[in-house]
């Protein structure tokens, strides 16, 4: 039987009915994973422990979860004890962590199987997924095509129907954004509901774990595994953690979503303009209720983002040095000449101009121009969005302003170009925010998203929302023909 | 022309919390390199620090001592530089929110006290360590020390010479130590210090080009390197040049500072506010217990010591100068009675050795319940305290009970009555001119008869028995 495009939900059917085992199901995985192997979207497969703790769950009959025996992907920056752990970067390429992150021990924990480490853009830096080391992920939907960003290693694998989900890590948009680029459904929950603990980081005060699966339902599974305060990451918030599948078809006539005034929606690609107001259309069908809201702040978004983040990776990055772990340059003079050939060597274009505008942004003279006032304005965005959800429930915008673009066709001659790819979704890691997107159709033949914005804690209502919406539509049951990738 | 000098000290103090400052490792002394070490203290790549709150207790604690301001909430920074010892690239430390904010302390100049004020105490994770020549071609990096927590204390630029410095050092010393906030081990690293020192002329208003002597880690070396530094300054500024503001080594073989290579290039540390940390909060409740358990001060010890002990004010003060000295002489006196005896023991021969040997009491061989002995076996008399002192060579050296070694060497004194008195009949018959001589009015013969005596007993007798019988026996 095919467990390909088999979302958690119908794979646990399945398991439940005996109609697959755990090891199959696994193996089938794997071998979907082969198959579609030009697809680039694994650094690594765990062809031994995967099979290995496969059958182990079969005999353990204790494991009660949804996940248990469900087969997952891990973007290739969360630690895997024993399984090779690269960020996708020349530095990373044979570093084997000693010990597994916490989002996905506690995915293991639940009786999941990992089955692979999914490609992703250089240490998540990037839009597209073209700044990895491993070389290019395509975009199921069409090859040549990027998969979006940075977890586009993780969306392609679920939107292939290799995996029902896979995990991802979001700093700017970089769960959203392949998720919409590739037609699945992706979370980022509020920041610090997801221990970082484990997870390579990009920039620490923006950085957030999540799922990409399916549906808003498979997403909810696998939040109410990764949730949660962790003693090892005191950034994560201690508050309880309720059960994301409970109120999943509450009714949402009671709904209040803002539409963002200062986003100008009209400026936009009329086919993104269309989906947009279709969508809209069917939730108010559903009795949601639409309000113009104004975040006056939110457009300094992006310049913000891109003196906070690279700030924060300048430093996170420095233990990358050769010393201890990771790539050392051969042949080297001297101390400074072993940092300097390490690092020149290991880390790629995207990693470097951040390093540097980081570095700039932190330096004497510079601080307070750049890194300490965009601390402010990133304050002043944080209170705009506190403020519109004194009056209303959820945030609407389009995940991205485009659709999924050709390989080597955006920011290659200027960056900013690319960076403008996150223009919508960087704002609520500002305002460390959740957000979920979702698919609400395609413009020549490539899946577009929806983005929901939430208040803090409040995926409850986002996945409500979203769940509510695919329940009343099909978008997210499209799935690619994958003929070009065999 | 008269110069003036200005010195401000940064005292690195490494508090005795059991773990780290950021992880769960032993910060244990002397274990094999790269023991004390787990995922955070190496910085793999994901880890995240978590902070221990008893670094911030004992911190706390020490702001307390100096009457300095407590900032309840304190936020972490990070300071990026690379160096192989440094595995994150970073220091987390704490830059515009410290811990201690204010504060000051006395320290006694001859015969007059002066106080110094602190600027400020934050805390900080240590480096790891280089070792460059164990292995031929490479560097070695132990990371033991790694994340150890560091109390760094930067005082005003109040301390006008080398002298003060080391007062200052002595009383920093004395605090830390009584506090129980490090166990000021300068020998290890424990109590180390940066000197800020700058010359200018007499009443100039304006301080001078300052050079920064780092990491000086004994009281000799601190004198020895700032008067070096003031030497070296002044005669720049007479020959009308001027001081280039440097970092600067103190080596102490060749008792010369010079300056320190890597630091030629101004470093850009790049400070932020470290994002893996929320702020630190201390609740009221957790400074209302440091200030409910804290540790009995130097000034309240003299004053107990004279009320319990019924010591004198000045021996007082000496036993409670020193932390160990005053924990080993309140253990010591447990044990016995006669507190004056081992006060004057303690003060007199026990100090004279530790001075001798140049060590701390903790550090020799004695124990408070031998020593307590000691005293006992002189309380008692069955010993001298002549015999006492040798026991006491003895017990430095080997650090066997005074019992033991009174019963191995046969040296408990000799106070039969009957014993004696044959003794001393012996030593009159013997000495028949020396006692017609003492009978004839030459009475400073009496201490050659006891010497006579002791001899013969091997300065066992108890010297009043003799005394008493040699006297009955001599006017007859």
């Amino acid at each position: 039987m095919s467990i390909q495009f088999k979302s958690i939900v119908e794979l646990r059917a399945m398991l439940d009915k005996k109609s697959i085992s755990t090891p199959e199901l696994t193996q089938e995985s794997l071998r979907l994973a082969k198959k579609y192997k030009e697809l680039n979207c694994f650094v690594s497969m765990n062809e031994e422990m995967g099979p290995k703790k496969a059958s182990a769950i079969e005999l353990d009959k204790k494991t009660t979860s949804l996940i248990s025996g469900v087969p997952l992907a891990q973007k290739d920056l969360f630690c895997t004890e024993g399984l090779r752990t690269t960020c996708s970067s020349k530095i990373l390429e044979n570093f084997i962590p000693p010990y597994t992150a916490t989002a996905v021990k506690k995915l293991e924990d639940a009786g999941s199987i990992t089955i692979g480490k999914t490609n992703m853009d250089e240490f998540a830096m990037g839009s597209s997924n073209e700044t990895s080391y491993f070389g290019n992920v395509h975009n199921p939907w069409k090859k040549g095509y990027v998969p979006g960003g940075s977890s586009g290693g993780s969306a392609a694998a679920v939107a292939a129907g290799i995996v029902p989900a896979a995990t991802g890590t979001d700093t700017g948009g970089s769960i959203r954004q392949p998720a919409a680029h590739c037609g699945i459904t992706g979370l980022k929950p509020t920041y610090g509901r997801i221990s970082r603990w484990g997870m390579i980081a990009f920039a620490s005060s923006l950085d957030q774990a999540g799922p990409l699966a399916r549906t808003a339902e498979d997403c909810a599974i696998l939040l109410n595994e990764m949730a949660g305060h962790d003693l090892k990451d005191t950034t994560s918030l201690d508050f309880t953690v309720p059960d994301y599948l409970e109120d999943l078809d509450k009714p949402i006539n009671q709904l209040k979503i803002g539409i963002i005034k200062e986003f100008n929606l009209n400026e936009l690609d009329s086919e993104v303009q269309s989906r947009f107001q279709d969508s809209k259309d069917l939730y108010e069908k559903l009795g949601a209720e639409f309000v113009e809201v104004s975040l006056p702040n939110i457009s300094a978004s992006v310049p913000t983002y891109y003196s906070i983040a690279p700030a924060e990776c300048s430093s996170n990055l420095s233990r990358f040095d050769g010393v201890r772990f990771g790539h050392r340059a051969d042949n080297t003079e001297d101390l400074n000449d072993l940092y300097i050939k390490s690092r020149s060597e290991g880390f790629g274009d995207e990693v470097k101009r951040r390093i540097l505008i980081g570095t700039y942004a932190l330096s004497a003279g510079y601080y307070d121009a750049y890194y300490k006032k965009a601390q402010q304005v990133r304050r002043l965005i944080k209170n705009d969005f506190d403020n519109v959800f004194e009056t209303v429930d959820l945030l609407m915008t389009p995940t991205s302003p485009n659709t999924a673009f050709a390989f080597g066709t955006k920011g290659t001659q200027n960056p900013v170009e690319l960076y403008l790819e996150d223009l919508f979704t960087i704002s609520s890691n500002l305002a460390g925010l959740p957000a979920i997107s979702i698919p609400h159709g395609q413009i020549n033949s490539l899946p577009v998203g929806l983005q929901l914005i939430g208040n803090f804690l409040r995926e409850d209502k986002l996945l409500n929302a979203a769940h509510v919406f695919q329940e009343n539509s099909d978008f997210h049951l499209a799935q690619p023909t994958m003929e070009d990738f065999l | 022309m008269s110069w003036e000098t200005v010195i401000g000290l940064e005292t690195h103090v490494q508090l005795s919390t059991k773990t780290k400052l950021f992880s769960r490792a032993s910060t244990a002394f002397g274990e094999s390199p790269n023991t004390n070490v787990n995922l955070i203290d190496c910085g793999l790549p994901g880890v995240l620090p978590s902070v221990n709150k008893e670094a911030f207790y004992k911190a706390i604690r020490f702001g307390m001592a100096v009457d300095a301001q407590i900032n309840q909430t304190s936020i972490f920074d990070r300071k990026n530089y690379f160096y192989p010892d440094l595995p994150k690239g970073y220091q987390i430390t704490q830059m515009d929110l410290p811990i201690v904010l204010g504060g000051s302390i006395e320290i006694a100049i001859d015969n007059s006290i002066k106080t110094i004020n602190i600027t400020r105490a934050h805390l900080e994770e240590d480096a790891g360590k280089s070792i460059h020549d164990q292995f031929d071609g490479y560097s070695a990096i132990d990371l033991n020390r790694a994340g150890t927590p560091l109390l760094e204390i930067v005082s005003e630029p109040e301390i006008s010479n080398a002298k003060e410095a080391v007062a200052y050092m002595k009383a920093m010393h004395q605090l830390v130590t009584y506090l129980d906030v490090s166990d000021g081990n300068m020998a290890q690293g424990s109590l180390r210090c940066d000197a800020n020192v700058s010359i200018r002329k007499k009443g100039d208003s304006e301080l001078g080009t300052r050079t920064e002597i780092k990491n000086i880690n004994s009281f000799k070396f601190i004198e020895k390197a700032i008067n070096y530094e003031i030497k070296r300054q002044i005669k720049i500024l007479e020959n009308g040049k001027k001081v280039v503001q440097e970092t600067r080594l103190y080596d102490s073989v060749k008792d010369e500072t010079r300056p320190m290579r890597s630091k030629e290039f101004a470093n850009d540390y790049r400070y932020f506010p470290e994002p893996d940390l929320l702020p630190v909060v201390i609740s009221n409740q957790e400074m209302q217990d440091i200030k409910d358990n804290f540790p009995e001060l130097p000034k309240d010890k003299e004053a107990r010591y004279e009320k319990d002990f019924k010591l004198s004010s000045y021996d007082s003060k000496i036993l409670a100068s020193s932390k160990s000295m005053a924990d080993f002489f309140e253990d010591a006196a447990k044990k016995t009675k006669n507190f004056s005896l081992l006060s004057n023991w303690m003060i007199g021969e026990i100090s004279a050795f530790l001075n001798k040997e140049a060590i701390e009491i903790n550090e020799s061989q004695l124990i408070p319940s031998n020593i307590a002995m000691l005293i006992n076996r002189i309380d008692d008399q069955t010993i001298s305290g002549k015999i006492g002192k040798s026991i006491f060579e003895e017990m430095c050296s080997t650090g066997d009970s005074p019992d033991q070694i009174i019963e191995s060497q046969g040296l408990r004194q000799l106070s039969d009555d009957g014993e004696i008195e044959k003794l001393i009949d012996a030593v009159i018959e013997d000495h028949s001119k020396q006692v017609a001589a003492y009978l004839d009015g030459k009475e400073k013969l009496f201490g050659f008869f006891v010497g006579q005596v002791m001899k013969l007993t091997e300065g066992k007798a108890n010297p009043e028995t003799v005394n008493k019988i040699l006297k009955e026996k001599l006017k007859k």
